[in-house]
Order: structure tokens, then C-alpha cells, then sequence
């Protein structure tokens, strides 16, 4: 019986998302009253054995492994592999593609219960119960895991990180991959730009911006904090910025700790992508937009005069 | 070719959520259904794209649910697909749903099966992922365009921070999200030719349930907006900094 965590990466970096994975997981077994161990697939930059800051002392790597979600057959067979090897029973999954393929492929080879998206630690007094996100954010639910084995990923900006000096042992793994049935062709990063999925800030823009030729002020802000770039959906369909960029139920679902939405009315469907953002933010020039009923924090005025004054308050913050 | 395309019915967008039975049940008096978006708007016209580009092609449309799945059935059948199936099924979990799907799937020996990335009720995104391992097939997820070749599928996905383009040769299971297609609005003709396209109702194998929902809760109400004059920038920076720390 013991707790595994699997270590999401990309273009030889670890996500950043890994220390609140390692974090949870660490968490987990300390409630469980067992063991925790990560276990990564293919090779990164990072030193794996500074991730003992999070709480776990043993990471187990494949360096032979190929890593990409487009292989997720043949990696859920290896990590399956590994799991029955160690006699894991819980496994524990960090938000991204990762979770959207391997993480539910894993569960049906197992025969395990998923639960996506949880939300904190699960209440144990009367089996497995984890909390998640249902209805777009507009409401939670409490799933409880009715089998031996269980998988699980966990939303981003969800759980406490909190570090030590302590180091992890790093143990070479040699699992077997099978072919995959997918040949990846070509693979674009967008250079420069921090993935939504690992924002912990999100400055996004809305119709109010009048035509992306206006969004150099939205990017000024972002860069100043260091925040992923969104946008409404209107203003994705319209060309004005990729698809990618939109968020909102039909586009992006985010939880980052703040976003501010600028030129953005706050229709139903795009609340249903963000309102699970801890802070929320809006610029807006009209008082009445919907938007403000759900934000934390609100400027009523020109988006075009507030969003520099903005970036300049927060650079001489920095 | 032979598409299949797995749609659920979800709550409208704009339905207010509540729960009855001490929150452990949806209260879905008020409900007004629709097809899943992602299923709807992305999967089923990308599979009706491929149709009206090779007729020879067969498009399937198939939901789990009670005979009030009909409706949206019907709805997909007006857009332009072939035949319905329904699986006679109280949806329960991801892994229920996906097993069902999977029997149908395997009789019918399809090409192609699309999901949509997610459904916007319970938000699991999973079904495609279990329906592709219990099936042994390749599962591409995120999926913002599919070209075809014959066999042979050029499919480009999103990926954390950028995007892939990955070739897979069919069968195999595709999970859509924007990009795929555009919404459409089925036509008087659709809508009367649906009428008579067949609608199979199959009855579901036992299937144990993996998962369960316990309860629902409803978001903690908000404060209230706290509003700043335009020229007051650096004192909400200085709270989101000094009182929220999220800066």
C-alpha cells in the first residue's frame, strides 16, 4: 500500500505544477499512513533530487522512456507495470494533458476509480471521498472512490506548498514501453509564453479592447506579472487572438490565484471557465457588466487608460 | 468510413444548478437539455464534415441515457447523422458510461469515435481516455483538427503551452475541443428527415460502478465586489500584493 506520484514534463522541464503535486501526494500518505514515492518517465534539466523539498525521498526514473501524451497508450501500460511491481494504490496526477489521457486510461487498466480535478485532500472517516468542481465551477461535489485502487489529479492552485531542505533519492527504473500506434509529426511551443494550465496569474481581455491591435497594453500587464494571456471567446472567434488563449466553458477551464479580466462583460459561459480563480479582477467600462457581480475586486472605467497605470503600479511594486 | 460519435446531455448552459434529497440529487425539475457543446458543436459536425465530403461515409450517433436522451438524439439525427442508439441507462460514472459505449463500439467495428473534450456537467473529461483502453486503441485528446486520408488521420492537438501535430491510422478514438468545427443550425429538412432515421435503444450490461457522489455544495456566496475609482490602480495593487498575497 503506498502513494505514487507521476511527474508531468515537457521540452526538458519539469511543470511547474510538480511541487504541488509532490506536495498533495506527500500530504496524502502522511493521512493514509503509508508510503510516497514519484515516479517520472523520460529525462528533464531539473535535479530530480531537489524535489525532496516537497516531501517525497524517492523518485524512481525511466531515462529510456519516451514522454508525450500522444503515446498514452504505451504509457499507461508501463506505468501500469510499475504500479502492480511497487503495489501502489494510489496514484496521483497533476492537472494537465497528462490527466486527460494516461490518468483515465490508467484507471480503466487497473479497474480504479478517477476522480479528475480533485480539489484539496480527501476526507478519509468513511472510506475515499474527494471533492471536485462539477457544473462549469457552479457548484462542488464529493465523489467518494469505491475501489482498492485509486487514481487521481489535482487541480492546480488547489493545495499549499510548503518546502524543507530535504533531498529525494533518485532510483533508475527500466520499464517496458510498447510501440505507439501515433507518430508525432511536429510539436509548436509558443515561445515566451506561460502555458494557462501553469499560471498563477491570468490577465485576459475581452470585445472592450476594441481589435488586437489593442493588446499590447493586456501583454504589458501580463508580463509584469509574470501572468499567462487569455481572452474571451468572442474575441477568439473573431481571429483577434488565438484559440488556444480563450477561456471560458467552451474554451479553457483555469483556477489561477488571480485573474483580471479587462473589456470582459462576464457572460454565463465565460464565468463557467474562471470562476474558480481565487481572486478575480475586472476592468470594465460599463458598472452594470455582469461580470462585477462575481469579481472580487472591480475598476469601473477605460480599459485603455487603467491597464497601463496598472503595469506601471505594478512594476514600481517590483 | 464509420464514425461513431458519442454525445451526453447536459444541463443548458444558463440553467441555475440546485440540489434536492439533502444535496445528494441534481434538482432537474427546471432543467432545460441540450447536447453537450463539446460534443455537439466540435465532434458531431466534424463527423457530419467527413459525410458530406464521402458520402459512403456512415456516421452513428450514440448517448447513454433514458428515453429522455430522445430529444438530443433526435437533434444529432437533424444535423446530419445516420442512425441513433441509445444505451437504456441511468448514466452513472465515467467508467459505466465508457464500458457501455465500449460493447456497442467493438460490435460496430467503427473507424472513428469522437468525444468531445469534456461534458459541462460533471467536468470528468475522462470517457474518452476509459472507452480507448478498454477498446486497445490510440486516444488523441484536445484535438483541434483532423485531415483524412484514407486511413490515415493528421490530427493536431493542444498541448501544454503550444500544440502537436501527431499520424495515426484508424481505428481510433478522438476527443475534440475548439477548433474542430463551427457550431451549426440544423435545417427544416434536416429536422423532418430526422424523424425517420432510425433510433435504436440497446439495453446496457451490468456494469459496477467505480465511483459515487456522495453530495453537492454550492459555492461559498461571495463578498461583494469591493469597486476603486479609475486613478486608484496602485492601491488595488497594493491590496492584491499586501492583503490577498496573490501578487
Amino acid at each position: 500500500m503506498s502513494v505514487l506520484a507521476i511527474i508531468d514534463h515537457g521540452q526538458g522541464q519539469i511543470k511547474k505544477s510538480t511541487g504541488e503535486l509532490l506536495a498533495y501526494s506527500a500530504a496524502l500518505a502522511n493521512a493514509l499512513g503509508t508510503e510516497v514515492s514519484a515516479l517520472i518517465l523520460g529525462t528533464v534539466e531539473d535535479n530530480l533530487s531537489d524535489l525532496g523539498k516537497y516531501g517525497v525521498s524517492s523518485i524512481f526514473q525511466d531515462i529510456n522512456a519516451g514522454f508525450n501524451t500522444a503515446d498514452n497508450q504505451a504509457l499507461t501500460a508501463a506505468i501500469a507495470q510499475f504500479v502492480t511491481e511497487k503495489n501502489i494504490d494510489t496514484i496521483v496526477f497533476p492537472d494537465g494533458t497528462l490527466s486527460n489521457s494516461v490518468a483515465p486510461r490508467l484507471s480503466a487498466k487497473l479497474k480504479a476509480g478517477f476522480v479528475s480535478n480533485a480539489i484539496g485532500l480527501p476526507k478519509l472517516e468513511n472510506g475515499f471521498s474527494v471533492k471536485k468542481a462539477v457544473y462549469s465551477g457552479k457548484a462542488f461535489a464529493w465523489y467518494k472512490i469505491n475501489t482498492a485502487v485509486k487514481v487521481i489529479s489535482i487541480s492546480s492552485n488547489s493545495f499549499e506548498v510548503k518546502t524543507s531542505d530535504a533531498t529525494a533519492n533518485v532510483e533508475a527504473v527500466s520499464l517496458n514501453l510498447e510501440a505507439s500506434k501515433v507518430t508525432i509529426q511536429s510539436v509548436d511551443i509558443v515561445k515566451g509564453e506561460i502555458p494557462l494550465s501553469e499560471a498563477s496569474i491570468v490577465v485576459s481581455g475581452g470585445r472592450g479592447l476594441k481589435g488586437p491591435e489593442n493588446w499590447k497594453i493586456v501583454e504589458d500587464l501580463a508580463h509584469s506579472l509574470h501572468a499567462g494571456l487569455a481572452c474571451s471567446r468572442p474575441v477568439s472567434d473573431s481571429g483577434w487572438r488565438p484559440h488556444h488563449e480563450h477561456v471560458g466553458q467552451t474554451g479553457k477551464q483555469i483556477a489561477p490565484n488571480l485573474y483580471i479580466a479587462a473589456g470582459i462583460s462576464g457572460a454565463i459561459q465565460h464565468l463557467g471557465g474562471v470562476n474558480r480563480s481565487k481572486v478575480i479582477v475586472v476592468i470594465n467600462n460599463d458598472p452594470e457588466a455582469p461580470f462585477f457581480k462575481a469579481a472580487d475586486y472591480g475598476i469601473v472605467g477605460d480599459v485603455f487608460e487603467i491597464l497601463p497605470r496598472l503595469t506601471a503600479a505594478v512594476n514600481n511594486l517590483n | 468510413m464509420k464514425i461513431l460519435v458519442a454525445i451526453s446531455k447536459t444541463p443548458d448552459t444558463t440553467s441555475k444548478i440546485t440540489f434536492k434529497e439533502n444535496n445528494t440529487q441534481p434538482d432537474e425539475s427546471s432543467t432545460q437539455w441540450i447536447i453537450n457543446p463539446y460534443d455537439e458543436w466540435y465532434s458531431l459536425v466534424r463527423a457530419i464534415e467527413i459525410k458530406e465530403k464521402d458520402p459512403a461515409t456512415i456516421v452513428h450517433i450514440l448517448t447513454v441515457g433514458n428515453a429522455g436522451s430522445d430529444p438530443i438524439l433526435r437533434k444529432a439525427l437533424a444535423l446530419g447523422g445516420d442512425e441513433a442508439i441509445r444505451i437504456n441507462s441511468e448514466a452513472k460514472d465515467a467508467f459505466t458510461i465508457a464500458n457501455e459505449i465500449a460493447n456497442v463500439a467493438q460490435a460496430g467495428a467503427y473507424d472513428i469515435i469522437f468525444t468531445g473534450k469534456e461534458s459541462i456537467d460533471f467536468n470528468g473529461g475522462s470517457v474518452g481516455a476509459i472507452l480507448a483502453e478498454l477498446l486497445q486503441l490510440p486516444y488523441l485528446p484536445l484535438a483541434t483538427k483532423l485531415e483524412l486520408e484514407g486511413n490515415n488521420a493528421t490530427i493536431t492537438r493542444e498541448i501544454e503551452g503550444g500544440e502537436e501535430k501527431d499520424a495515426v491510422a484508424t481505428p481510433f478514438v478522438i476527443g475534440c475541443t475548439k477548433g474542430m468545427a463551427e457550431q451549426r443550425i440544423p435545417n427544416m429538412r434536416g429536422i423532418m428527415g430526422a424523424r425517420s432515421k432510425p433510433l435504436k435503444v440497446v439495453e446496457p450490461t451490468a456494469t459496477e460502478s467505480f465511483t459515487t457522489i456522495e453530495s453537492f455544495e454550492l459555492p461559498a456566496a461571495k463578498d461583494g465586489v469591493k469597486l476603486f475609482e479609475a486613478g486608484q490602480e496602485a492601491d488595488l495593487i497594493k491590496i492584491l500584493h499586501e492583503v490577498e498575497k496573490v501578487l
